[in-house]
C-alpha cells in the first residue's frame, strides 16, 4: 500500500463524512464550512486523477467565490440553529427510500460494469495541465467558451434585475 | 481490492450523489437546499473526471465538460441568490414550507 493509496482512502472518507456533515449540521454556516472541506478533498482527488487545473479553478470557484455567496447571504439573513425550519420524520423516512433506492440502482448498475481491470497511471500524463487545456480550449472548444460568456452576461443581468428593490 | 481503480472513484461519487439528493430532499431551508445541488454537481463532475482519466486519458472532453459545469453552478448560484433573498424579503423566511402563495 503505497503513498498515492493512502492518500486515495483517506481523501475518500473526508469527502464522504463532511458531506454527511453538510446534510445534518444544524447551523448553516457549519453546513457551509463543511461543504468547503468537501470540495477541498475532491479538489484533492482532482490532483490525484492528473487534473491539477480543474483542481485549482474548483477550490478558487467554489470554496473560493460561491461558499464566501452563500456565507454572506446566510449572515444577511441572520440564519443560526433556532431559525432553522424543523423536519418531519415522513419526510426524512422519504428522502432515504427514494435516495436509497437511486443508490441501490446506481451501485448495482456498477457492479454490473466490465471495469474493475481499470487501474490508475497516476504518474503519467500531463493532459491536465494548463498549457494543454489553453490550447485545446481556444481551438476545438471556442464556441462553448463563447456561449458560456453570453450565459454569465445573462445571469448577472438577471441577478441584478431580481435582487434589485421595488 | 486496495489499489484505487475506476470502480472505487465511481462507488465515491455514486454516494456523494445519494448524500445530495437525501439533503435535497428532507432540508426545508433554501441554502441549503442549493448545498446540496452543489453536491450533486460536484459527485458529476467527479465523474467526468475519473471516465476521462481512466478510459481516455488521450481526451480532454471530460475536462471541459467539468470546466462548463463549474462555470454553470456558479451562475445559477448566483441566481438562485438572487431569487432567495427577493423570497426572503416578501416573506420574512427562506423556508420552502412558507413559499406557498402560487399553491392554492
Amino acid at each position: 500500500m503505497n503513498i498515492t493509496q493512502i492518500i486515495f482512502w483517506i481523501l475518500s472518507v473526508v469527502a464522504l463524512f463532511s458531506a454527511l456533515m453538510v446534510i445534518t449540521a444544524r447551523n448553516p454556516v457549519y453546513s457551509v464550512l463543511w461543504l468547503i472541506a468537501t470540495f477541498f478533498s475532491i479538489s484533492g482527488h482532482y490532483i490525484l486523477l492528473n487534473a491539477q487545473f480543474l483542481a485549482i479553478v474548483n477550490i478558487i470557484v467554489y470554496a473560493g467565490a460561491i461558499m464566501v455567496l452563500f456565507l454572506f447571504v446566510i449572515m444577511l439573513m441572520n440564519l443560526n440553529k433556532e431559525s432553522e425550519p424543523r423536519k418531519h420524520r415522513l419526510l426524512k423516512l422519504a428522502g432515504a427510500v427514494s435516495g436509497g433506492s437511486l443508490l441501490l440502482v446506481l451501485v448495482a448498475a456498477l457492479r454490473d460494469t466490465d471495469l474493475k481491470h481499470e487501474h490508475a497511471l497516476v504518474n503519467e500524463g500531463n493532459i491536465g495541465l494548463i498549457q494543454n487545456l489553453g490550447k485545446e480550449l481556444f481551438s476545438t472548444y471556442t464556441v462553448p467558451f463563447e456561449i458560456s460568456s453570453v450565459l454569465f452576461l445573462s445571469a448577472m443581468v438577471g441577478a441584478v434585475v431580481i435582487g434589485k428593490k421595488e | 481490492m486496495l489499489a484505487p481503480g475506476l470502480y472505487h472513484i465511481l462507488f465515491i461519487s455514486a454516494a456523494l450523489f445519494f448524500i445530495g439528493v437525501y439533503g435535497f430532499l428532507t432540508r426545508r431551508n433554501l441554502i441549503t437546499m442549493l448545498m446540496s445541488i452543489e453536491l450533486i454537481l460536484n459527485s458529476v463532475n467527479l465523474n467526468f473526471i475519473a471516465f476521462n482519466k481512466y478510459l481516455w486519458p488521450q481526451k480532454m472532453d471530460g475536462l471541459f465538460f467539468t470546466v462548463f459545469i463549474i462555470a454553470i453552478a456558479a451562475a445559477e448560484a448566483a441566481l438562485a441568490i438572487a431569487i432567495i433573498i427577493n423570497l426572503y424579503r416578501s416573506h420574512q423566511s427562506i423556508d420552502v414550507g412558507n413559499a406557498e402563495d402560487l399553491k392554492y
